[in-house]
């Protein structure tokens, strides 16, 4: 039995809670919050590129480093718990995992090498609206794309992003270089600004299939699952700091002549939060796991990790903030960083009802697990 | 990442399953037994079986009858064990709890008289522990052990002890001196379920079932050499038993995802089965996502086991979050059939009424083995760091404290 990280995965995890602990502090989160222009720290994005984490999953042919899955979701725990304002979800869990599910031998050879060093950013733009895109609006004519997306995660700073358009009647892939014309795009005022929303306007932009067309729902749906799976992770790591600093406060924090932490509601609240937190990170190595051996149960397992991943960093982050009291109430907390990263990541790709939704679509077509 | 065994493992796998393959077909399952005594005599005969290979205490060193070997192993054979049509559980209390107790605080006659009849299912123990007035705050129990010469009588009443009624032997925990704060003035004993003055009685659980016993101690006379640790110190050796008793407790209960789906498109719902409303699927995710968690969490549990590091607090959420997640779903998957729903008889009841004992069972478990505030308390306290309980009781006398009557 061999169901946990590695000593190796470990010492990978301690590396990166070091440098980051070293260089991406809350104060770094904070001044994305602060600056209207803000939402991405480039040199933090150029350092991590650096020290080669963004090619964990990348092959070595295409100038990643092919560690591993398991690698990628050790780094993915330790950027959520610093909630960094970097773009690595829709760079690798969306962008990268696109193109290596859909991508041709050029389009790989052209793109990946430049996420893996992180000269590109990638993004994937799928939504046009509230609520579930049955049938993209965006279409492609003549390889020249038109509509609008929005939002689109990381949209405003993106090189390139996956579009999701109908072309003859189709949904299909696309690959749509954003620095060209006929590209609008506007920043988005939106919940968690060190994770930046945009809106994305095409107006006759060259665009060129990924994968083969009218395969755009299916395929948008399998490079859902695998984010999900990823970006699990993040959401663990920043439940699990939610879940320290709630503890840190009620032990140093005094009431009724004892520290809050001795008084059973509070207890029983931090209680409530780790069991969450445990659920959470076992169903996310059910889902590394599956996204590592690729297993048939990644839809099932995918699902259940997204699903406990919302939950616990859901709770943790309003339970913290209430912990802290109206201390946590302030700008000047950290409490809310996370409050705000939490509702960021439970919608960026597809919220809890969706994946609830299609865990029973998949345990109906074939019940694994318990 | 990977649920693969290591060579070691595998081997020793293989060797359990041929073990079993050509043993337990042998032994007659609990689906073959009509009453609890042919259960009882069954699970006998099996355990004196693995006893005899080697297999009844595997991580048990050899000199005490055991395996002589690791926790994995034990684990490996509970797995495969479960495979087979086999009478389980009656030894687990004695075996888990009361016997490394014994052989912590006995001397070395005590020890080898009790452990081999134990580990060859000869010899069933069961814990003395819980009384009506004390429950969660067990350190306030009352049974009053009174010592003349070499002798303690005992009278009082212990409450909701598991096989007390085909126990041969327990461990009790009395009450020596009340004049001192109440965790200072226990004492721990074994005794002879068999000696005058025990007499045990059924509990009529709210189920219609008796799992339970009350256990009435009437000037129960107990040599002072049947005393475990020092006069006083009975809550330290208690510590000792209980240590042990939450790992065994959280195992799977109730109803499979197939099960669940079986019930769901028995259901007529709109144009379709309840299956269909969104509204049951989103409750079922959750319990999957639960019950997921919960497996791999020992998953994870086993791995350290493997890896012969000590197992993380992580397992001590699974009591906690089975018997809660039991409740939810026996009420809902009993709700969505509507009237239908209240029909118990394996005739019409869904997966033969069994949906129905869970629903009635459920509550029980929230609070047996430590209550769900009890074991939140442990969480916050011993997991997250958090102090303890501020409590009225800590240097009063136990004499001297309110009773509430």
């Amino acid at each position: 039995m061999n169901f946990d990280y590695s000593e190796e995965h470990q010492q990978l995890k301690r590396e990166v809670r070091r440098f980051l602990e070293r260089r991406c502090p809350p104060t770094a989160v904070r001044a994305m919050l602060d600056d209207p222009k803000g939402t991405f720290d480039r040199r933090l994005w150029g350092d991590i590129a650096g020290l080669g984490w963004l090619g964990a999953a990348i092959p070595e042919r295409f100038g990643g480093s092919d560690l591993g899955y398991i690698e990628l979701c050790a780094i993915a725990e330790e950027l959520g718990r610093a909630i960094a304002p970097v773009p690595i979800a829709s760079s690798l869990y969306f962008f990268a995992e696109a193109l290596l599910l859909a991508g041709s031998e050029a389009q790989q050879a052209k793109w990946l090498p430049r996420i893996a060093d992180g000269t590109a950013i990638g993004c994937f733009a799928s939504s046009e609206g509230p609520g579930q895109i049955i049938r993209p609006r965006t279409v492609v004519a003549s390889g020249r794309l038109e509509g609008v997306k929005i939002p689109v995660t990381d949209g405003h700073i993106a090189d390139v992003a996956v579009v999701l358009a109908c072309e003859s009647n189709a949904p299909g892939l696309f690959l749509v270089e954003l620095d060209q014309n006929g590209v609008e795009r506007e920043h988005l005022e939106s919940l968690d600004d060190s994770r930046g929303l945009a809106q994305l306007r095409f107006s006759g932009a060259r665009a060129e299939p990924l994968g083969e067309g009218g395969a755009g729902m299916a395929l948008a749906d399998r490079v859902l699952i695998r984010a999900a799976a990823l970006l699990a992770f993040e959401q663990l790591g920043g439940a699990d700091r939610c879940l320290e600093m709630a503890r840190d406060h009620a032990l140093q924090r005094h009431a009724f002549g004892r520290p809050v932490g001795g008084h059973q509601a509070i207890k029983h609240r931090l209680a409530d939060m780790y069991v969450k937190n445990e659920l959470a990170r076992s169903n996310a190595y059910y889902g590394g796991w599956a996204l590592a051996t690729d297993s048939s149960e990644l839809p099932v397992a995918a699902a259940a990790a997204r699903l406990a991943a919302c939950e616990a960093f859901g709770f943790a982050a309003k339970e913290n903030i209430h912990v802290h009291g109206g201390m946590g109430f302030t700008w000047e907390s950290d409490a809310h960083l996370y409050f705000r990263r939490a509702r960021h990541l439970s919608l960026v790709a597809r919220e809890p009802a969706y994946w609830s939704d299609s865990l029973v679509t998949a345990l109906v077509r074939a019940p694994v697990g318990p | 990442m990977d649920f693969n065994d290591s060579p070691d493992e595998a081997e020793f796998r293989e060797r359990v399953r041929g073990w079993l393959a050509a043993n337990a077909p042998l032994h007659a399952g609990p689906s073959e037994c009509t009453s609890a005594d042919q259960r009882l005599q069954a699970a006998r005969a099996w355990q004196g079986a693995k006893a005899a290979a080697g297999f009844a205490r595997i991580s048990w060193p050899r000199e005490w009858g055991g395996g002589g070997g690791t926790a994995i192993q034990q684990a490996i054979f509970s797995e495969e064990e479960a495979r087979h049509d086999i009478p389980l559980g009656f030894f687990g209390i004695g075996l888990g709890m009361c016997l490394p107790t014994i052989l912590k605080f006995a001397d070395p006659d005590t020890q080898q008289r009790f452990v081999g009849p134990a580990l060859r299912g000869e010899e069933i123990w069961c814990q003395l522990f819980s009384e009506p007035a004390a429950g969660s705050d067990l350190a306030g129990l009352r049974a009053r052990a009174v010592k003349a010469g070499d002798t303690w009588t005992v009278t009082g009443q212990k409450v909701w002890t598991t096989g007390a009624h085909y126990a041969d032997y327990g461990l009790l925990l009395a009450r020596s001196d009340p004049s001192v704060p109440k965790h200072r003035g226990l004492t721990m004993f074994w005794i002879d379920m068999k000696a005058p003055g025990v007499e045990v009685r059924p509990i009529h659980q709210m189920t219609g079932g008796s799992d339970f016993n009350e256990v009435y101690l009437t000037e129960v006379r107990i040599p002072d050499s049947q005393r475990l640790g020092e006069a006083g110190d009975g809550w330290k050796v208690a510590l000792v038993t209980l240590m042990n008793e939450r790992v065994e407790g959280a195992k799977d209960r109730g109803p499979t995802t197939q099960q669940i789906l079986d019930v769901a498109r028995s259901v007529p719902h709109g144009s379709g089965t309840m299956l269909d409303d969104s509204a049951f699927r989103q409750r079922f995710a959750a319990w999957y996502v639960q019950a997921a968690g919960l497996k791999y969490t020992r998953m994870r549990t086993l791995t350290a086991l493997s890896r012969r590091q000590t197992p993380g607090p992580e397992s001590s959420i699974g009591k906690l979050v089975a018997a809660n997640r039991l409740q939810e779903l026996s009420n809902e998957l009993i709700e969505c059939q509507g009237e239908f729903g209240l029909l118990t008889g394996p005739r019409h009841a869904a997966l033969s009424g069994s949906l129905h004992r869970d629903y009635l069972y459920a509550p029980g478990l929230r609070i047996a083995g430590g209550t769900d505030e009890i074991l939140k308390n442990i969480i916050a306290e011993r997991v997250l760091g958090m102090p303890p309980d501020s409590r009225a009781d800590k240097t009063v006398a136990f004499k001297d404290l309110p009773t509430g009557r």
